[in-house]
This record gives C-alpha cells, sequence and structure tokens, in this order.
C-alpha cells in the first residue's frame, strides 16, 4: 500500500445562511487557504475530486459550476461524487493507490439554506415505498432514536448529555455554528421535534464549503511540517430499507473499522471525530466502535456544531488533521456516514506523521 | 405467475421543493446592469481577459472576478449552428441560428441567436449588434436582447482578432501588475 498523507485542510465559517456569495464563490477563498497551507498550487495537483448534491442546491449540475474555481482552463483530471465528499476522498486515495495519481484536491460543497434539507433528504428513498410517505431525515432519525431507546441501553439524558458535550468542545472551534455552556436539565424541558428527538439533538442547518488536500509520500509538499498518514480506510454499506436494519446498531461501522485496523495495525486512537449528524447516533457509533471514555469524541464539536451537508464526513478528517497537528494527539479515527440512519458507513485510521 | 401481470408503465410521484435562492455576487452586479441597458463583463487581473458572461471565477487561474467592464452590444460571430429541430416549451420557430458571438471588449464568448437575416448569409467573421427589447420591458435578465443581427459590415478574419484580444489582454495583465506594484 503506498502512504498517503492528509497535507491541508480549510473550512469556510459555518453558518446558518450565507446571503450572497454561491457555492463557487464560497469556495475559491478556501481552495486558495489549503493550497497556501500546502505550499502547492493548482498546477502541483493531479486531480480534483468533489461530493456535493444537486437536489441540495436547486439546481441540474450544479457542481459543475464548482470547476471554475479550479482554474480548469486548461482541462483538469475532475471527477465527482453524489456522496459526501468523504467518498471523493475515498476515489482519491484509490487513484494514488492506483499509482494513476500522486496528490488530489477534494472539496465538499452544501449551501442547504436554499431549501428545506430535511424534506429534500427524503428524495433519498426509494421511489416505491419510502418516498411517497415524504420521509424527512429527522423523521427517520427519530425512529433510529426510538429503537435505541427501546434496548434500554441509553436514555434521553445520554442524548442531551452528547449535546452538552458537544457544545462545549465547539467553543475551541472558531468556525463552528453552535457552541457554548448547555445544562442537560434545561435541554430535557425541550419539547420533541419527532419524539424522542429535540431539536438540539438534530445537526444544525449550514451553509459552507470544505478542502483537503491529500498526496503520495513521495510527492509530500517540503513545507509539511506535520503529515497526517491515511493508515487504513474502509467502508460499508446496510440495505436501504429502513425496516430490514436493526437501527440501534451500526453493523456496516463495524466491519469497516475491522478492515481499516487490519491495513494499519493500530488498534488505539486518541480522538474520534464520528459523522453523527443526530445525538443517538453519537451513542449507536462509539458502541460500534467499541470507543472507550479514553478516547476524545467530536473535539471539533462535531456535526451537531455545524453540518455541512455534503462535506460533513470530510470534515471529520480535517478536524482530525487539525487535532493531529498537536504533540499529545497521534491517532484519529475518522468516521463518514451517507443514507439515512447509518446506512453507508467509513471508517478511517490516521496517524501523525 | 407474477411475470404474467400487466407491466405498471406508469406512476405518479410527484416531486415538489421551494427553493430560495439568490444571484451571487458575481451575476447579482450584470442582471442590475441589464436593467439598466448595460452588458457587464469582469476583468481577470491575473490573465487580463474580460469574461463575459461574468462568472466570478477566472476559468484560467480560479481567481475570483469582480471588477467590471462595459462592454459593447456589437460583436462577432466566431462560430454558429442553424436549428432545425423544435426546441420543446420554446417560443422560437425552426429553422433559428445560435451563434458564439465574441463582443467587442471579451475575451470569451456568449452564445445568443441571430435573427432579420437568412440563414444561409450567417458566417463565422459576421459582424452583429444586439437588438434590444422596448426599454419599458427591461428587467434584470439577459432576455433584455431580443437577438442579434448583422451589421453589414465586411466579415473579420477571426485568427487576427485572436491575436489582437491576445495583445489586448496581455496590456491588460501588465496594467494591472503595474497597478498592483504601486
Amino acid at each position: 500500500m503506498r502512504e498517503v498523507a492528509i497535507v491541508a485542510y480549510a473550512q469556510s465559517p459555518q453558518v446558518r445562511q450565507e446571503k450572497i456569495l454561491n457555492e463557487v464563490e464560497m469556495l475559491m477563498p478556501v481552495i486558495e487557504a489549503a493550497l497556501t497551507e500546502a505550499a502547492m498550487t493548482m498546477n502541483d495537483i493531479d486531480f480534483v475530486c468533489s461530493g456535493s448534491c444537486d437536489y441540495i442546491a436547486g439546481g441540474a449540475f450544479s457542481f459543475v459550476g464548482a470547476v471554475d474555481a479550479l482554474g480548469a482552463t486548461p482541462s483538469k483530471m475532475e471527477s465527482h461524487v453524489e456522496m459526501d465528499a468523504a467518498w471523493a476522498l475515498y476515489e482519491s486515495w484509490l487513484k494514488i493507490q492506483a499509482g494513476e495519481i500522486s496528490s488530489a484536491l477534494i472539496y465538499g460543497f452544501g449551501k442547504s439554506s436554499v431549501g428545506d434539507l430535511p424534506d429534500v433528504m427524503s428524495q433519498q428513498c426509494d421511489p416505491y415505498y419510502l418516498a411517497p410517505l415524504w420521509p424527512d431525515s429527522i423523521s427517520m432519525a427519530g425512529l433510529q432514536a426510538s429503537a435505541l431507546l427501546a434496548t434500554g441501553r441509553y436514555t434521553e439524558r445520554d442524548f442531551a448529555e452528547v449535546v452538552v458535550d458537544s457544545r462545549r468542545k465547539a467553543k475551541a472551534n472558531p468556525a463552528a455554528q453552535l457552541s457554548g455552556d448547555r445544562e442537560v436539565e434545561a435541554l430535557l424541558t425541550a419539547p420533541y421535534i419527532a419524539s424522542p428527538l429535540r431539536r438540539h439533538d438534530c445537526c444544525p442547518i449550514t451553509d459552507g464549503v470544505s478542502v483537503l488536500i491529500i498526496t503520495d509520500k513521495s510527492a509530500l509538499p517540503k513545507t509539511t511540517k506535520k503529515p497526517v498518514y491515511i493508515r487504513g480506510i474502509d467502508h460499508r454499506m446496510e440495505a436501504h430499507q429502513l425496516g430490514i436494519r436493526t437501527l440501534s446498531e451500526s453493523g456496516s461501522t463495524t466491519q469497516a473499522l475491522a478492515q481499516a485496523k487490519l491495513q494499519a495495525g493500530i488498534e488505539q486512537f486518541d480522538i474520534a471525530e464520528l459523522y453523527a449528524p443526530f445525538s443517538p447516533q453519537t451513542l449507536i457509533l462509539k458502541d460500534a466502535l467499541g470507543l472507550d471514555d479514553q478516547v476524545d469524541i467530536n473535539p471539533s464539536g462535531g456535526p451537531l456544531a455545524g453540518h455541512i451537508m455534503m462535506s460533513a464526513g470530510l470534515d471529520r478528517f480535517g478536524m482530525s488533521f487539525r487535532a493531529l497537528q498537536k504533540d499529545e494527539v497521534t491517532t484519529a479515527l475518522a468516521h463518514a456516514t451517507s443514507g439515512p440512519c447509518l446506512q453507508h458507513n467509513m471508517v478511517a485510521i490516521l496517524e501523525a506523521g | 405467475m407474477d411475470i404474467d401481470l400487466d407491466p405498471i408503465e406508469q406512476f405518479d410521484a410527484p416531486i415538489y421543493h421551494r427553493y430560495h435562492a439568490t444571484s451571487s455576487r458575481a451575476i447579482t452586479p450584470f442582471l442590475h446592469a441589464m436593467k439598466r441597458g448595460e452588458i457587464l463583463g469582469h476583468l481577470s487581473t491575473a490573465t487580463g481577459k474580460v469574461l463575459f458572461p461574468p462568472l466570478g471565477a477566472c476559468p484560467e487561474s480560479g481567481e475570483a472576478t469582480h471588477i467590471p467592464v462595459i462592454l459593447s452590444d456589437t460583436g462577432t460571430v466566431i462560430g454558429f449552428t442553424t436549428v432545425h429541430l423544435p426546441i420543446p416549451g420554446s417560443k422560437l420557430v425552426p429553422p433559428f441560428t445560435v451563434a458564439n458571438i465574441l463582443l467587442d471588449g471579451a475575451d470569451q464568448a456568449c452564445s445568443h441567436l441571430i435573427s432579420e437575416c437568412d440563414i444561409d448569409e450567417v458566417a463565422i467573421g459576421m459582424r452583429v449588434l444586439a437588438v434590444w427589447r422596448p426599454a419599458e420591458v427591461w428587467n434584470n435578465s439577459l432576455e433584455n436582447i431580443e437577438y442579434f443581427k448583422p451589421t453589414g459590415e465586411p466579415l473579420v478574419d477571426i485568427d487576427a482578432l485572436q491575436q489582437q484580444c491576445l495583445a489586448k489582454a496581455e496590456q491588460r495583465k501588465e496594467a494591472a501588475k503595474g497597478g498592483q506594484d504601486a
């Protein structure tokens, strides 16, 4: 296996609504910031891959416009996934493993404020059995949260504690949308929006973009002080129909972790950045990954503190990269998810170089 | 037995989503200019080229562009096709001609319609002029220009035109650099 390192990460501020700039305009300064951090120019980038969703933007082929931000004249080797940009990272990683490229710039963007995101997300369901019911993302997450409560493993108080922890940690993340000191008791008095979920249990609606640059070890920029190596990475998908799955568990996450551990030979993690857009999913993932209390979960605040739809998974890699720049952190687990109720999960093991 | 059933060939699953999009930083000034009857492009300081339509990004450098340049409503046809197929939902009656037109002062061609001439007369290098709708109906839309029509000027050698454009762009690029140095 080739050694692939993250060398730069940049993110726009995570905001509830960007009123003026479009996705391309939001993207340009962030691409520039990532290239500057890596001490690279677009000429040093072999491949560009992005993740976004036209249903969110409300326009067909909206990602094609974003290519303008790349200086794509003359043309670039480019690809796009209609998935979270963590899968664009995976495609780029594969291309490096195949020996086709030695560097890639990956970006994800989402301007969810222009539409009704929970309703838009109902379009990911199959057209015969689910889509006619318009199952919005919050209702589906409510079903999952309820299934978790029914196991007796956790209570609504545990959900609230996840939120308190996220808001507190997000105080140290200047790009976070939601942060602060919250009290579990106060949170538990809030009304339900899709029981047992309360508003604070749900990720916010966020406008933003993120950019991450990876290179093969042989192509590391000379100025990179602390590259972060992707030692293991795998993703597994479960059945689409919610009724087929055991919603209180995440077997695909456990499987992906086992494979990533095999590749990495690393068993312990200092931190874990989990893409859990709803608070109970943090607990489901914690169990599926076998994380104990020694592991600092979502030190950035995680998706509950800011959730760029289509980039929040890539952000888990980016936030891990940032955490690994500190001396006391040497290994991280980055997780990304796609589909309703943690249908499809990616686990990566990262190590500071 | 199941395969004997009549196939279901139609299934209604209507999708409605409401979006509240706004025009971007680059497109908003363009749309305001259209309402005034002006055609607004962007100068890329990285290349010295004047970009039209302005998208807010220079496709060669990837840099953000925002310096406005008012363009002429005359230009040169650098390519065209005559369409003989009806476009669903369009008011256009075939055959009609769509051309790539390089507006005077711009370095990027834009697409628009050619009319008021026989389709056989349209040629590469033809000089054209915008035909505007009446000023009373102007709004924030490129539709204020109904189509382009020939000016009657002689054909232009587009290879020579390209060289002129590149030379001018180089001058603007140097001027932009000088401005930065000063």
